[in-house]
């Protein structure tokens, strides 16, 4: 029961603390005043009294502090006490404050931004139920073990034969539908897949329901068409209203039914922002859904519970080989790898992430030191003031304590702006991501605040205070009050802390060589990559893709016509100097079919090689150099027997040494037309290209085929016109002129080659890379500097006395000169032997981030060198200067 | 007057609440009260006597009233808690086990 009196008394210490004082200072001198009348009621005069009672009381100050110590508060007390001394110090040193405060703010600010990425991609889960137990299945082609999708019946072999998988899904490409909304028509991403896809993956639409469960022969008859909408799709076409199920939505000519709406948080990002999920159809006539030839299906599987990855793999491998023993001719050499649906999503970004939290922490690093050097700084100078305090009765732990309030104090301040400007990093980093490339990376959008960051955020908050709390305690002067207290600091004491201060400068040299290493090789990278032989001439180049409606040009000779009319509607602008079709655009893909060769049965008839399919003018519109035989011309037509362009490379797989021209292949699987399968049916070839870079700009070149267009028609296709003035200007026109040729064509991606190359994602990523890796290397650059600065110019203020000697001895001011210099260079030097190792280990960490660049490219290693060594020089200048300038006498007069 | 014995500062917590059992005293009266009663012997110290007194209190054994005092001026009056009164007794009856033990000792050997 005693803390009902307890807990007001020690609050009412704490809050109402003059209140108290009063109390006991009135207390006491009641006391006081009834001893003194005792005196003089014993008969002292009233002065003897007084004294007399006062000698008796003894030392009020030593009483009033014991009553102080019982209130048992003495803690808090004292350490708001520290806090208020200890902001009075920082106040009055501003200069410091500043600069320190600043940078750890930095350094948070950076590590604490990066990582809020890291968290949001690599570690939270996916969102989808279990997601460490769903895999994503691959067939592998055995041209060197690239990825590639699932035949639609190979994967119905892979549902039925499978003993690992609990269930099984798969996805189709993604499509371009044509959306006719009555009056315009729009093109929509849409995804078809099997009717059980959403349940693997654990997903419940937020309205209407899941597709109907259907075994997957059914998935492709004549059932009602039905699609389900992605939560965006429904604010866009529907205005989020909840009457949309039911609605009829016309993809393609065609009307599917609305049977349900996804939640907003959901994601797939392999298909990117898909607006419509429908069923599996059979479009078109489509031979996609029933040859094997067309392996276009991303596959996504729920492991069994106790099966693990390895006895997966070893299942479907062992299906695999089993089709490829039944069916020799798509399938043979193709096996099968199951991987982790997060590896498959995250793969690429996952490197680059982690290269820019290391660079990050390594600039928290620096931060680290530069503001453990500057506590050591001010730490020296108040070693007086500390030994003083000692003298007149202060505790150890007390004078530590008041270090460790000062680096909390620092620590606060600079962790509240750092976390604020990590915030604010943050939102600028998402912007600088352009829209479609968000959309294939949505863990990202989610990213903000959460338990992960925060719980970051706290233990770098924590190593700070650690670390600026016992730094400047190391240095208090418990054993040698005398030294502290004496006046002359002759230098003999400071000699320790320099040797400490100087080395951690030095870690502060290596480590921002290490991140201009960084910095140069990803720039390096980005030159190289930018600047790649791409085999045609991208400059005043504008393309657009086209996707006219099924339903008018299902006939080859209704798409011949209609792309004739284009070309040469759009050849006759002003301003045009060619132009062409494309079935894909460089830098953009490059289809996918596989030969056999005529008279070399030895080769097999499954060599891939890319497909595409051009218009005669199109080879010579992109200005690609033609090294043999002929371009296509219009004698190539439908009736003509069939002819193609190989590119160098496949000329150097397969006709090494030979001339190929006149040579044949046949398809084996041709994509879009069964009836030219064959050996019956050969391609004799025409002519050979230099290699045309048609995929990712750090890919490999494959071989590829270009056959024309009049041989193999269809409704979609790309449109590349050369200009002869500005691309970009020409796009409208272009635009308008296929619209009036026929307005029901949909026109997309309209872009200059230049723009695409630019925003591929290839370039997007080593452009970020290098410049993000740019900014942290100019910032630790910048810390460097002032730490160098720092360090050289408190060692000149040590030696001040020093100096004045050696002047008064004689030395000259350019001798003086020399030495600070030979300090400052010996620091340098140091830093730059350690950094170097660090540089080539960084480097090669990166491997996987760099385009034809050595981890130990020595122009780049001996350019930073240089770099470090001119701002060493720079930043030790001033202080040497100054140190040249010293007045002997008065330095030997002032100690 | 003899020279004040020290006294432990247990025992001086005793008798402070034994000197508050009866009535309710301030500072000065309650190290009036010791000598009187002591015969002089123990005169109290006040650099002992108040930070027991605020001791106590924040050990919830006493509780301090400000009210006027006999020639008028304001002062702090402590009383007993029901609590302190229990500790009293306990202490009461430890320090008379504890001396009569020790007077056995010094009779008998």
């Amino acid at each position: 029961m005693r803390w009902i009196y307890k807990s007001p008394l020690r609050l009412r210490s704490l809050f109402k603390k003059n209140w108290v004082e009063q109390e006991l200072s009135e207390e006491l001198r009641f006391h006081l005043e009834n001893q003194i009348e005792q005196n003089i009621a014993q008969g002292m005069s009233p002065q003897e009294a007084r004294y007399s009672a006062l000698r008796q009381f003894g030392n009020v100050g030593t009483i009033k502090e014991e009553c102080r110590d019982s209130w048992g508060m003495r803690f808090i007390t004292e350490f708001l006490q520290d806090l208020g001394y200890g902001l009075r110090q920082l106040r009055r040193s501003p200069g410091f404050t500043v600069v320190a405060v600043l940078t750890l703010a930095l350094g948070m600010a950076a590590a604490v931004s990066i990582f809020g990425f890291v968290d949001s991609v690599l570690i939270r889960p996916l969102p989808y139920s279990n997601p460490s137990r769903l895999m994503a299945v691959f067939k592998t082609s055995p041209l060197g073990g690239r990825q590639m999708g699932y035949s639609y019946p190979d994967y119905l072999d892979l549902e039925r034969f499978n003993a690992a998988f609990a269930s099984i899904a798969a996805y189709d490409g993604s499509e371009s539908y044509v959306l006719s909304d009555g009056a315009s028509v729009h093109r929509v991403n849409g995804i078809g897949v099997t009717s059980g896809f959403f349940r693997v993956l654990g997903v419940t639409p937020l309205l209407g329901t899941d597709f109907s469960s259907r075994s997957a022969t059914e998935d492709l008859q004549a059932v009602p068409s039905t699609v389900i909408l992605s939560y965006p799709a429904w604010q866009e076409w529907f205005g989020g209203k909840p009457d949309v199920l039911g609605k009829t939505v016309t993809l393609n000519g065609e009307a599917y039914t609305v049977i349900g709406v996804l939640p907003r948080s959901f994601q797939f990002a392999p298909t990117g922002a898909t607006e419509f999920w429908t069923t599996l159809h059979p479009y078109a006539g489509n031979p996609c859904t029933s040859g094997r030839g067309c392996a276009v299906m991303g596959v996504v599987a729920r492991l069994k519970n106790g099966i693990t990855l390895q006895q997966a793999s070893t299942d479907a491998q062992a299906i695999s080989a089993q089709e490829a023993r039944r069916y020799p001719d798509p399938d043979r050499n193709r096996g099968a790898s199951v991987v982790p649906l997060s590896q498959a999503i995250l793969g690429n970004i996952r490197p680059v992430l982690l290269a820019l939290f290391a660079g990050a922490g390594l600039l928290l690093l620096i931060a680290y030191i530069n503001v453990a050097s500057l506590l050591l700084v001010r730490s020296e100078n108040r070693r007086r003031e500390f030994a003083v305090r000692g003298a007149l009765g202060a505790s150890r732990g007390r004078l530590v304590w008041q270090f460790v309030t000062e680096g909390i104090l620092i620590v606060a301040a600079s962790s509240a702006l750092g976390l604020f400007a990590a915030t604010l990093a943050r939102r600028l980093l998402l912007k600088l991501i352009p829209a479609d490339m968000l959309s294939f990376m949505p863990c990202l959008r989610g990213s903000g605040w959460n338990w992960h960051v925060a719980a970051f955020a706290m233990l770098l908050l924590l190593i700070a205070c650690a670390l600026f709390a016992m730094t400047p305690a190391l240095r208090l002067p418990f054993t040698n009050l005398r030294a502290g207290l004496a006046e002359g600091n002759l230098g003999a004491a400071g000699t320790a802390w320099r040797r400490l201060g100087t080395r951690l400068v030095v870690l502060e040299l290596a480590t921002t060589m290490v991140l201009l290493a960084g910095a140069g090789l990803l720039g390096k990278s980005l030159y190289r990559l930018m600047h790649i032989d791409l085999g045609f001439v991208p400059g005043h180049l504008a393309t657009l893709s086209i996707l006219a409606p099924g339903s008018k040009y299902s006939k080859s000779a209704q798409a011949i016509a209609l792309q004739r009319g284009i070309v040469s509607s759009l050849q006759s602008l002003p301003g045009v100097a060619a132009a062409g079709t494309a079935s894909d655009l460089p830098v953009g893909g490059e289809g996918g079919t596989q030969i056999g060769f005529v008279d070399r049965p030895g080769l097999g008839e499954n060599n891939a090689v890319g497909h595409i399919i051009v218009s005669p003018g199109y080879l010579s519109a992109l200005q690609a150099q033609l090294l043999k035989g002929r371009y296509f011309n219009e004698n190539d037509n439908a009736g003509a027997p069939l002819v193609a362009i190989i590119n160098q490379t496949l000329v150097r797989r397969y006709f090494r040494g030979v001339n190929p021209i006149g040579r044949q292949f046949f398809y084996h699987a041709h994509g879009s037309d069964a009836k030219l399968d064959g050996p019956a049916h050969p391609t004799r070839i025409v002519g050979v290209i230099a290699d045309v870079k048609q995929n990712a700009l750090d890919g490999p070149v494959t071989p590829v085929v270009y056959t024309p267009f009049d041989q193999e028609p269809g409704p979609s296709f790309s449109v590349a016109v050369r200009t002869s003035q500005s691309a970009a200007a020409a796009l409208p026109t272009l635009i308008a002129t296929l619209h009036k040729t026929d307005p029901g064509i949909v026109t997309s991606g309209a872009a200059t080659m230049p723009e695409i190359i630019q925003d591929s994602q290839a370039a997007y990523w080593h452009r970020a890379s290098a410049w993000l890796a740019g900014g942290f290397a100019a910032l630790a650059l910048a810390l460097s500097i002032v730490g160098l600065y720092g360090v050289i110019a408190y060692s000149v203020s040590r030696r001040t006395h020093e100096i004045g000697v050696r002047m008064a001895l004689g030395a000259s001011r350019g001798s003086v000169l020399r030495m600070i210099l030979k300090e400052a260079g010996w620091l340098t030097l140091i830093g730059l032997v350690i950094g170097i190792p660090g540089s080539i280990v960084a480097g090669m960490l990166m491997r996987s981030l760099l385009f034809d660049v050595h981890s130990w490219n020595v122009l780049i290693l001996g350019a930073i060198a240089a770099v470090l060594v001119t701002a060493a020089l720079l930043a030790s200048y001033i202080p040497a200067r100054r140190a040249a300038k010293v007045d002997p006498m008065v330095a030997l007069r002032y100690e | 007057m003899s020279k004040p014995t020290d006294l432990v500062q247990g025992t001086l917590d005793l008798l402070i609440l034994k000197t508050l059992a009866l009535e309710p005293r301030h500072g000065w009266g309650i190290a009036q009260r010791i000598r009187q009663v002591s015969g002089d012997v123990l005169q109290v110290n006040q650099g002992a006597l108040y930070p027991a007194l605020h001791r106590l209190e924040q050990n919830g054994w006493i509780r301090a009233k400000w009210g006027g005092s006999e020639n008028n001026r304001h002062a702090k009056y402590y009383s007993l808690t029901p609590a302190g009164r229990k500790y009293l007794e306990r202490e009461e009856a430890n320090w008379r086990r504890l001396s009569a033990a020790i007077g056995l000792v010094l009779e008998n050997s």
